[in-house]
């Protein structure tokens, strides 16, 4: 089996004991198959127990390990060594508060999760014991894909507004919230859209689209975001222009 | 200390954990809820479950036909009080889950599907695509949000119980961000920790499964039951063990060995069907013990694939086509690409058994109540017992809801009986122990490595704990296990400062996964039967005149635990023969 030497250049930060952010360099022998995740253990266990990252499933779908690896958001535990022909750079995610190394502050996700109610309102009540709700696999194709974040934040480190305005709801936030919008059963879209239609919810996007070209899960933020847009664009128009609608 | 006073706490905020969160706020808002967990909810290993959750639904089955399948499957060592409870509460639990909006897959009328699994005789197992798992903690989690009763501390690791005059009073945790230990005041707690594969070196569990859950109960004088039934699923990656789902079997994969044999055959579990049909609770479909066992056997035969990480059998599922593939295993297909460089609507994958799911874990009854008054457990880390000697796939995701919501339930009965709080003087001793303990980590210049008891810590289990196990190497496994922990004693850390120090936090998880491997060598050594997932060399037949019983291990601080036994609740299924042929009844 085929092994080579990597260089990865990690930043740390120990808000204890460093002053500033810093590179440290590792070289490790690494085997062909192996992810960036699969050299950092290699690091931690061999190398500098000190090295503080987030990581489990090793399967893309936990979400702990998203870093920014030469310069792009990845998840490290799905990023292949052998793409990477020289030194590898391996950051935290942009735009999140580092905590210690490759750890990231991610409360003001949790936050905006929050706000979007992201659960369902029903449209209409049902009894649990009537049974489930009907829902054809064409209804359920309106959403699905934008059930598969997996809240891994790249999403928010790829987007160039959320950098520049802290307060923007952000490409996962918002797409969570079209997903229940968008599910039959859901009848909270007007309670949702307090939070979406207002300044910092999706007017913010400049639509460069990065949010969905660094989705790990294939889901389209960008996409939930314009019809987000049209949506709440439609809902200003029949409020100014046929205000009898209101109720 | 910073002490944070709640009605109840709950360790583990995966299926389980958050289960019994949403239970709680909704039957008494005024209840205050610390829901305590090691990673972000979403982050727990509950998103990596792929297949599906059983429950009946369909007309064509019935909940008998279910606790059926599950008594036989776990091998009659299952509570049959308890498995009834599951079959009946299943249904509405998943139909719950439905209301809260999780995405499960649809018929063409727009009622929910069903897919087969391995053991079941009937279709029963409700899947999102094959990513079951994690919809539902992602449905569990979202919704969790529309309680403010329910307070979070995300990322705080809990390393004692407080337990005063017989009852559990809370837990100490050390907030990661800040490295400082929080003594959480609760008149009841609930551990909803996860399980323990990472005790073994090739797991599909995530790096969190270290058994912490379990730990704790353990050495606050909970017995661990059952804890020698370790499930191998068959179907790993060999290179990563990454999971791919019994559904592949379940729409249609079959398994080979190098000769294009479908070897289960040969092993109780024929004959063959036809390819792309799958018949329910034979070949394929028959249960992950038996697979794994099969495997071994054809292994020693060498009739095995030889890859760079060692022997495989092979998973085909070309004949499904691209399109059922993309539909039904999308994640499948996808992992098998990016970890092994093979399309399965291409080729057949590499599979071999691997560590996956571990039956036994924190002693209950069937409401979820461990012995220790005011301590209750669910999910993966609670033993109560529905899966008995092997657990079939799909019961796992409804064994946390149902279970969750019981343990949520009986904590709540308990607070009603008014148990108090205990001594607060005494519980801040505890804590200050507790904080001590850990402290001392730090200034420990022993030498040994973390990651280096770790790996022999593996190995042992591996060698010796694994799918066919003998006296001889369970000897040696238990007098390895009790010298590494001895040497544990003499850990030493690099890193002594206090932000996210994940140096620290493996020591922790480590001292863990030593406790709950001496538990599982020592109850495996015992045994002397096989019995579902526990194979002995040297003890090849059931025995149930002497084991059709639970094994209870009891801490005994440094020293190795004390196994005793405990009946099987037997209802209305005599213990009979487990056949897997396509014969079967």
């Amino acid at each position: 089996m085929s092994e080579r030497t990597v260089e990865l250049e990690v930043l740390r930060y120990n808000p204890e004991t460093d002053g500033e952010p810093h590179f440290q360099r590792y070289s490790v022998t690494c085997r062909e198959e192996w992810v960036v995740l699969d050299a950092l253990n290699h690091i931690k266990e061999t190398v500098d127990p000190t090295l503080s990252y987030r990581w489990s499933c090793h399967m893309a779908v936990c979400g702990s390990c998203g870093m920014m690896i030469d310069g792009e958001p990845k998840l490290a535990c799905k990023t292949f060594l052998r793409d990477y022909p020289g030194v590898i750079r391996v950051e935290p995610l942009a735009h999140f508060p580092v905590e210690r190394d490759l750890v990231t502050v991610i409360d003001d996700f949790i936050a905006k999760l929050t706000r979007v109610k992201p659960y369902l309102i029903p449209k209409e009540e049902k009894p649990v014991a009537a049974g489930e709700y009907r829902q054809t696999p064409a209804q359920l194709k309106r959403y699905k894909q934008f059930t598969l974040c997996i809240n891994c934040m790249l999403c928010y480190a790829a987007c160039p507004e959320y950098g520049i305005i802290p307060k923007f709801l952000g490409p996962a936030a918002i797409s969570l919230a079209h997903r229940w919008n968008q599910d039959s059963r859901d009848g909270g879209r007007a309670q949702r859209q307090e939070e979406i239609a207002a300044t910092e919810g999706v007017w913010e996007c400049s639509f460069t689209g990065a949010c969905s070209e660094v989705c790990p899960e294939h889901v389209d933020p960008a996409a939930a975001l314009q019809q987000v847009k049209i949506k709440s664009t439609v809902d200003w128009y029949l409020a100014h222009t046929m205000p009898w609608l209101n109720k | 200390m910073e002490t944070i006073t709640s009605d109840i706490a709950i360790i583990g905020a995966g299926g389980a954990g958050l289960r019994a969160a949403i239970a709680l706020a909704q039957a008494d808002p005024r209840l205050r809820i610390a829901l305590i967990s090691k990673v972000y909810p979403m982050r727990s290993h509950t998103c990596a479950a792929e297949g599906g959750a059983a429950g009946v639904i369909k007309g064509d089955d019935s909940l008998e036909q279910h606790f059926n399948d599950t008594v036989g499957g776990g091998d009659w060592l299952c509570d049959q009080d308890a498995v009834d409870y599951l079959v009946q509460e299943a249904p509405k639990e998943l139909l719950q889950l439905e209301h809260w909006g999780c995405p499960w897959s649809r018929e063409l009328d727009g009622s929910v599907a069903v897919r087969p699994f391995g053991g079941m005789k009937i279709q029963r197992t409700w899947f999102a695509a094959d990513k079951t798992g994690f919809h539902l903690l992602h449905t569990l989690f979202q919704t969790s949000l529309q309680f403010s009763s329910i307070e979070r501390y995300d990322e705080y690791y809990a390393t004692d119980l407080l337990v005063d005059e017989g009852r559990c009073c809370g837990l100490t945790a050390i907030e990661m961000r800040s490295g400082q230990m929080r003594q959480f005041r609760a008149r009841a707690v609930i551990i909803a920790g996860g399980g323990a594969g990472r005790m073994f070196p090739f797991t599909t569990n995530g790096a969190i499964k270290t058994g912490d859950g379990m730990a704790l109960a353990y050495r606050a004088g909970v017995p661990l039951k059952d804890m020698e039934f370790v499930q191998y699923h068959p179907t790993g990656l060999p290179s990563t063990g990454t999971l791919l789902t019994e559904a592949c079997r379940g729409e249609g994969g079959v398994l080979l060995n190098k000769h294009g044999r479908r070897f289960l055959q040969d092993y109780g579990m024929g004959p063959e069907t036809p390819i792309g049909k799958p018949v329910l609770k034979t070949m394929e479909l028959g249960p992950r013990d038996r697979l794994s066992q099969a495997f071994w056997h054809e292994q020693k035969k060498g009739n095995m694939v030889t890859t760079q990480w060692g022997d495989a059998m092979l998973l085909d599922m070309r004949h499904l086509g691209e399109q059922k593939i993309n539909e039904r295993l999308p994640l499948v297909r996808d992992m098998s690409i990016s970890y092994m460089g093979v399309d399965p609507v291409r080729d057949p994958v590499p599979v071999r058994p691997v560590v996956h799911y571990m039956m036994g874990g924190i002693h209950t009854d069937i409401r979820a109540a461990t012995p220790l008054a005011g301590l209750y457990a669910a999910g993966e880390c609670a033993c109560v017992s529905i899966n008995g000697a092997n657990r079939l796939g799909s019961n796992s995701l409804t064994e946390l809801l149902v279970f969750g919501r019981r343990a949520a339930l009986s904590a709540m009965e308990y607070l009603a009986s008014d148990p108090g709080r205990g001594n607060s003087q005494a519980i801040d001793a505890q804590a200050e122990a507790a904080r001590a303990r850990v402290r001392a980590l730090f200034q420990k210049s022993g030498g040994e490595s973390i990651a280096g008891l770790r790996k022999e810590m593996m190995h042992t289990l591996e060698q010796h704990a694994g799918i066919y196990r003998s006296g001889e190497g369970l000897s040696e496994a238990c007098a390895t296990l009790a010298a590494l922990r001895r040497r544990y004693a003499n850990i030493e850390l690099h890193d002594k400062t206090n932000v996210y120090n994940t140096d620290l936090l493996q020591a922790l998880e480590l001292g863990s996964m030593l406790d709950c491997a001496e538990a599982v060598a020592v109850s495996a050594l015992e045994r002397r039967e096989s019995r579902g997932a526990h194979q002995r060399l040297d003890f090849t037949e059931r025995d149930d005149a002497r084991y059709l019983k639970h094994s209870l291990a009891s801490f005994q601080g440094a020293a190795a635990p004390r196994v005793d036994y405990s009946d099987v609740v037997i209802t209305k299924s005599q213990p009979g023969v487990r056949d897997y042929s396509g014969g079967h009844a």
